[in-house]
C-alpha cells in the first residue's frame, strides 16, 4: 500500500466516520435516556435523505446553492414529524412496561416506514449530487478530494459532538434532560415535565439521523435497505462505545471509519465484516462498551 | 393450572390436524402451512429464551445455519435426503449455539440481544462476501432432496414436505411442552422472575439459561432446515437482523406464555403475509407492521393472551 492510497483511506474513514458518528449519536442519545434501541433509526435516516434528495433536486433549479439550506430543513422535518409521531403515538403508551414492547414497536415502525419508502420514492436509485459538485475539490498531500467530504462532513460532525456537549452540559434545557435521565421520579417531583423530556429528546436523535442521511444523500445513490443496513451499523457504533456514551461514540465512528477504509483498500470483501467483528470482540471483553462504566453515567 | 392449559393443548392438536388435512383441499395450502410450521419452529426457539426474560436479536443466524447446511450439501456433496438435511441442520446449529451460547449467557437483556445481533451480523456479513463458497447476495439453491431413497415429483413433494415438517413440529411442541414442565424448564422461568434466588438455591443460572440457548439453536438450525428446503433456497437474507426481528415479532404475536403461542403467532403472520402479498403485493410489510402495532399496544400477550383474558372475564376476572 503506497501512500497516496494511505492518505486516500484516511479521507474516505474520516468523510464515512462523520456521517456514522451523526446517526450513532442520536441512536445513542435516545437509548441514553429513554431507555429505548430505535429500531427505527435507520428509516430515519433513509427518510432523511430521500426527503434531502427530493427538496435539492426541486430548489437546484432555483439557485444550486439553496439545496444546503434544502438538506438542513428535510432533516429537520423529518425529526419533528417521524420522530414526534412515533414518540407521541407508538412509545409514548409503552414506558414502563416490557422493554421488549418498546423495542419491538420500533421495529414496527421500521417495517412500515420501509414499506412507505418504497411506495414513494420508488426501488430505483436516486442521484441529487448538486450540494458535493458545487464545493470545489482540495488537495491534501497530493491527493484530490471533495471538500464536501473531508471539510464540510466532519465539520458538521465535530460542531454536533461539542454543539452536544454545550447543549447537555451547559444549558438549562441539558440540566432538565440530564436530571430526567438520572431520576425520573425526583425530576416529575420538583416539576419538570419527564414526559416532554423525552419528546424532544426523541425529536432530537430523530433529527441527528435524518441529518446524517441529508448530508450523506450527495454522497452516495439511494437504494431501498440503506436504512435496514444503517442502523445496525449505527447500533454496532453506538453499542461498542457503549451506549450512552456521546465523545465515546465519537471515537469510535472514527475507529471503526478508519479500519473500513484501509479495509476496504486491502481486503475489499471483508468490508461490512468490520464493524461487527469488532462489536462482538468490545463486548466480549467490555459488555458496557468502550468507554461505557459499569455504573453507567447514563450521558 | 392444568385446567387453564387443557383449553390451549386442544386448540393446538386441531391445529396440527387442520394442517394435515386442509392442504388436501387446497393445493396451494400445503407450501404455506409447511412454511408456518417450520417458521414455528424456530420461533419455539424464541419463545423458549422469552421464558427467561431474554429477547434474542439475533436468532437468524441459527435458521441459517440450518438452512446453509442442507445447501452445502447440495453444492458439494449432492443428492441427500429430507433426513440428513434435518439430522445435520441440527446438528451443526446445536454446535453453534453452543459455542455462542458460552459466550451470550454470561449477559442479561439489553446485552444478550446486542451480543446474539453482533454475532448474527458477523455470520451473515460472512455469508454475503465469501462468494466462491456462498454465492453471495444471490445465494445457494437447494435441489430437492428425497426421502429414504424415494425421489418424489414436485407436486407430491410439497406434501412429503409438510407431513414432514408437521411431524417434526409436533415432535418439538411436546418436547418444549416438556422441557418446560421439567425441573430444568421451571428453572428457566425463574430466571426471569428472580435469578439471583435461583443461584440462591445453588443452581447455575449461566447453565439452565445455556441449556436453554442451545435447545432454541436447535430449534432455530431444524426450522431453518426445512424452510430452506420448502423454498428450495437459503440466501444471506436468511441470516440478517430482520429475520431475527421477524421471529420476535411472531413470538409476540402468537405470546410468549405458552410454547402453542409460537404455531399460533406464525399461522396469522404467515396468512397475513400470504393473502397480503397476493393482493397487495407493494404493502404487505406495511400491513404486518400495523398489525404488529395493534397488537402490542392492545394486547401485548398474544394471541394466546386474549383467549386467556377472554377466559377470566368469563369467570369474573381472577
Amino acid at each position: 500500500m503506497n501512500s497516496t492510497l494511505a492518505i486516500l483511506a484516511v479521507l474516505d474513514g474520516i468523510s464515512y466516520a462523520a456521517l456514522v458518528f451523526l446517526v450513532s449519536v442520536g441512536l445513542s442519545l435516545i437509548f441514553g435516556v429513554l431507555r429505548v434501541v430505535n429500531v427505527a433509526h435507520g428509516s430515519l435516516y433513509a427518510f432523511g435523505a430521500y426527503l434531502a434528495a427530493t427538496f435539492s433536486l426541486v430548489i437546484a433549479q432555483v439557485s444550486p446553492w439553496l439545496t444546503y439550506p434544502a438538506l438542513l430543513v428535510a432533516s429537520i422535518v423529518i425529526g419533528v414529524v417521524c420522530g414526534g409521531f412515533i414518540e407521541r403515538f407508538l412509545l409514548r403508551p409503552l414506558y414502563g412496561r416490557d422493554d421488549v414492547l418498546q423495542l419491538l414497536i420500533t421495529f414496527a415502525a421500521f417495517m412500515i416506514m420501509d414499506n412507505l419508502q418504497r411506495l414513494i420514492w420508488g426501488v430505483q436509485p436516486i442521484f441529487a449530487a448538486e450540494p458535493l459538485k458545487l464545493l470545489p475539490n482540495i488537495s491534501v498531500f497530493g491527493v484530490n478530494y471533495t471538500s464536501y467530504q473531508v471539510i464540510l462532513l466532519p465539520g458538521v460532525a465535530v460542531a454536533t459532538l461539542f454543539g452536544l456537549r454545550y447543549f447537555l452540559r451547559k444549558t438549562l434545557a441539558g440540566a432538565v434532560i440530564l436530571a430526567v435521565t438520572e431520576d425520573r421520579e425526583a425530576s416529575t417531583a420538583i416539576g419538570i415535565d419527564a414526559q416532554r423530556v423525552y419528546s424532544i429528546t426523541f425529536i432530537i436523535g430523530a433529527s441527528l439521523a435524518a441529518l446524517g442521511g441529508a448530508l450523506a444523500s450527495p454522497t452516495t445513490s439511494l437504494v431501498p435497505g440503506m436504512g435496514a443496513d444503517m442502523i445496525v451499523l449505527s447500533f454496532a457504533v453506538a453499542a461498542t462505545a457503549g451506549l450512552g456514551q456521546i465523545e465515546g461514540t465519537a471515537l469510535t465512528a472514527l475507529m471503526i471509519g478508519l479500519t473500513r477504509a484501509f479495509v476496504i483498500y486491502l481486503q475489499p470483501e471483508f468490508e461490512v465484516l468490520v464493524p461487527y467483528l469488532l462489536m462482538v470482540l468490545v463486548l466480549l471483553v467490555r459488555p458496557f462498551g468502550l468507554f461505557g462504566a459499569v455504573q453507567v453515567r447514563k450521558i | 393450572m392444568a385446567g387453564r392449559i387443557k383449553p390451549i393443548t386442544a386448540v393446538a392438536i386441531i391445529f396440527f390436524l387442520a394442517s394435515a388435512v386442509l392442504p388436501l383441499f387446497v393445493a396451494s395450502w400445503a407450501t404455506l402451512f409447511a412454511l408456518i410450521l417450520a417458521k414455528g419452529i424456530v420461533v419455539l426457539g424464541i419463545v423458549l429464551l422469552l421464558q427467561a426474560g431474554q429477547v434474542s436479536f439475533g436468532h437468524a443466524m441459527f435458521f441459517a445455519t440450518g438452512a446453509y447446511t442442507a445447501a452445502f450439501w447440495g453444492k458439494y456433496i449432492g443428492g441427500g435426503d429430507i433426513l440428513i438435511f434435518v439430522a445435520l441442520g441440527g446438528i451443526t446449529s446445536t454446535v453453534f449455539g453452543l459455542i455462542v451460547g458460552l459466550f451470550v449467557v454470561r449477559y442479561r437483556e439489553i446485552f444478550f440481544g446486542m451480543l446474539n445481533l453482533a454475532f448474527s451480523m458477523v455470520l451473515w456479513s460472512l455469508l454475503e462476501k465469501m462468494f466462491h463458497y456462498t454465492n453471495g447476495a444471490d445465494g445457494i439453491r437447494v435441489a430437492r432432496p428425497g426421502l429414504f431413497g424415494f425421489s418424489f415429483t414436485p407436486e407430491t413433494f410439497q406434501y412429503v414436505i409438510l407431513y414432514v415438517s408437521l411431524l417434526v413440529a409436533i415432535a418439538a411442541f411436546y418436547g418444549v411442552q416438556r422441557y418446560l414442565d421439567s425441573p430444568l424448564g421451571h428453572m428457566l422461568r425463574a430466571m426471569k422472575s428472580n435469578e439471583t434466588r435461583l443461584e440462591y438455591l445453588g443452581m447455575s443460572a449461566r447453565r439452565v439459561l445455556l441449556i436453554g440457548y442451545v435447545i432454541s439453536a436447535f430449534l432455530g438450525g431444524i426450522g431453518g432446515t426445512l424452510v430452506s428446503i420448502i423454498q428450495q433456497i437459503a440466501t444471506p437474507e436468511f441470516g440478517f437482523w430482520t429475520k431475527s426481528g421477524e421471529f420476535v415479532f411472531i413470538a409476540i404475536l402468537g405470546g410468549g406464555a405458552h410454547a402453542f403461542g409460537a404455531f399460533a403467532g406464525a399461522a396469522m403472520f404467515e396468512c397475513v403475509r400470504f393473502y397480503a402479498a397476493a393482493h397487495l403485493a407493494d404493502s404487505w410489510q406495511l400491513i404486518l407492521g400495523v398489525v404488529l402495532i395493534v397488537i402490542i399496544l392492545y394486547a401485548p400477550n398474544g394471541l394466546i393472551g386474549l383467549r386467556q383474558r377472554y377466559g377470566q372475564s368469563r369467570r369474573g376476572g381472577h
